[in-house]
């Protein structure tokens, strides 16, 4: 990674019935996810950032550049930030062809020898089957591909990625996950993810942005604000969710499965399609598909059993159940049980305890 | 056969007409279809006036700002030597007034069309703003621009009143179609004016359908 790039925002903007106002200096390191509810404001920030919004008032100022400052009256209009925007439409020009729409980024980049090439997104996008349709013969997933590839031919210096899956189906979104997930590593410019979706925090974020009514209400590593550990996120109702960093052993193609490797751990898993061996990968484990035993179980359908330390067992409020926090060989893991089982089993802070994680709920899919 | 000099004028009327005013007015389409400026009602009012005057009422103010009297008139008899009343140099210039909401008003409809998403989608790949405007707002509006010239042709080609109060009828310079018309029928000559005259509702008519095929084939198909 190249040297970790500062954005300073101070800025506010007021719409009818609604303001946002930030003042964060946030590092743009791997994937920044801007995360909240619909209407939180999390779009008019990133246009903000990006100069599309010339009411705002405040400052942004990038890598210690200044892109706006109202108190000098300094405002670089949006053609000239080194961003790249990719909108939640795609918004691909209809008069163009697909190779049309990336020549429109490349000959504007401002670069004979850009660092990234047409070619290189092409094959990055698997963009070559499509190069001269026209871009209304696209389907949604197709379209997206094509606008981040034109986005990145701009050579930008931060992307900023506006909920680019909202519009898509369920399918077309795990087609366009694996491109998004290699993004970071394999163009090294950092990005600013825009999401309402939790699970999609989780496969994509490295520091995770709350947003609340058009103000900052939490900031985080991705694992601390997705396992709910602010208070801040009380109001947000979405599922605690865990990352764990594993490493692909092998694929078992036959059986459509993939064994990876944490810590010495083994866990099996639906088959991670275009991974290679060794390469490290995200699982992502919902609180509620965790079940704890107390004793190493035989004879159970559940393939994968990690053992760990129960960290802390909190009681969700006027409800039914607890949130665990399980060490896993130095990664925490949440798991929700209901307080009966809690009580039954005798669960306390300190207990060696064994975590049951049935395959199907690693499904990349959802 | 009818004497087909005023047919030739009409058209070189009706072309230099055109051309001037798609310079001017896509600008000024243009901005009525992006500012958020409050004078705004008030450019599109003085732009449509056109469509509900009488044109003997432009007819008549352009005679007397035209007239060799005013400062206009007499600035361009002081370049040219000539008049601008009475002249094809004259004609035009009130055309360019009287067919402007023709060429505006499609046109701002056409902007309006592409909106402003296009246009962001423009800046956030670095073209700038007159960039962004020739390589994404006029391939987009195109069937506006051919909508809108189509429709300034055809009106200018019809007009009568103004031409006549700022024109008069004198054969090579200022004699169009229209008065042509007038005058074979106020010379009981109806044999021509039946030729000229049907030729015009020909014209008209393939001008309008071809129009109306575009704007059908413009609907959107995404």
């Amino acid at each position: 990674m190249s040297e970790v790039s500062q954005l300073d925002l101070d800025v506010s903007v007021s719409y009818p019935g609604f303001s946002l106002e930030v003042r964060e200096n946030i590092d743009l390191t791997g994937v920044v996810g801007l995360f909240g509810p619909s209407g939180s404001g999390k779009s008019s920030l990133l246009r903000v950032i990006a100069g599309l919004e010339p009411r705002a008032s405040g400052s942004v100022k990038f890598a210690e550049t200044c892109w706006q400052d109202s108190d000098s009256g300094r405002f670089m209009p949006a053609h000239r930030r080194p961003v790249g925007y990719v909108f939640q439409d795609a918004r691909l020009f209809p008069h163009l062809s697909v190779h049309g729409n990336l020549d429109y980024a490349l000959r504007r980049c401002g670069s004979d020898q850009p660092a990234i090439s047409d070619n290189e997104v092409i094959e990055t996008f698997n963009l070559h089957n499509i190069l001269h349709r026209d871009v209304h013969s696209l389907s949604g997933g197709e379209r997206q591909r094509v606008a981040i590839a034109r986005t990145l031919l701009t050579q930008p210096r931060l992307l900023l990625l506006d909920e680019p899956l909202a519009a898509l189906d369920v399918n077309r979104k795990s087609d366009i996950l694996p491109y998004l997930e290699s993004l970071p590593r394999r163009f090294d410019i950092p990005a600013i993810y825009v999401s309402h979706s939790a699970s999609e925090m989780a496969r994509l974020a490295d520091t995770v942005v709350v947003l609340q009514d058009g103000r900052v209400t939490a900031i985080g590593s991705a694992n601390r604000i997705l396992g709910r550990e602010e208070l801040a996120l009380s109001a947000l109702p979405f599922e605690a969710v865990s990352i764990l960093q594993v490493r692909v052993a092998r694929h078992l193609s036959d059986m459509h499965l993939t064994e990876v490797e944490y810590q010495g751990q083994a866990l099996t898993v639906p088959e991670l399609n275009g991974t290679l061996v060794n390469d490290s990968v995200r699982l992502l484990i919902r609180a509620g598909d965790v079940a704890i035993a107390l004793e190493e179980p035989r004879s159970i359908s559940v393939r994968n059993v990690l053992s760990g330390t129960i960290v802390s067992i909190d009681a969700l409020a006027d409800s039914a159940f607890a949130m665990l926090s399980l060490d896993i060989s130095g990664s925490q893991i949440k798991a929700q049980l209901t307080q009966h089982a809690v009580d039954e089993l005798g669960l306390a802070a300190g207990m060696s305890v064994f975590a049951l994680l049935k395959t199907a709920s690693f499904d990349r899919s959802a | 056969m009818p004497d087909l000099g005023p047919l030739w004028l009409s058209l070189a009327l009706a072309g230099v007409t055109t051309v001037i005013l798609l310079f001017l007015g896509t600008p000024l389409a243009w901005w009525l279809a992006t500012t958020r400026s409050r004078f705004r009602p008030g450019i599109e009012a003085v732009t449509a006036l056109p469509l509900v005057l009488p044109p003997t009422v432009l007819g008549f103010y352009f005679l007397i700002a035209l007239g060799p009297a005013s400062p206009v008139g007499s600035f361009w008899i002081k370049i040219t030597g000539d008049a601008l009343t009475f002249s094809f140099a004259g004609l035009v210039i009130a055309s360019i007034f009287y067919s402007l909401p023709f060429m505006v008003q499609p046109l701002q409809n056409a902007f309006e069309a592409v909106g402003k998403a296009p246009m962001e989608a423009a800046a956030s790949l670095r073209a700038g703003r007159l960039d962004a405007f020739f390589s994404v707002a006029l391939p987009l509006s195109a069937r506006g621009f051919i909508s809108a010239s189509v429709l300034t042709f055809a009106h200018t080609i019809g007009e009568f009143g103004v031409v006549l109060m700022v024109g008069g009828n004198i054969p090579g310079k200022t004699r169009v179609i229209s008065i042509a018309i007038y005058e074979h029928v106020e010379t009981l000559n109806y044999r021509d004016a039946h030729i000229l005259s049907a030729g015009l509702i020909l014209f008209s008519f393939v001008v309008l359908l071809m129009v109306y095929t575009l704007r059908r084939a413009s609907r959107p198909h995404v």
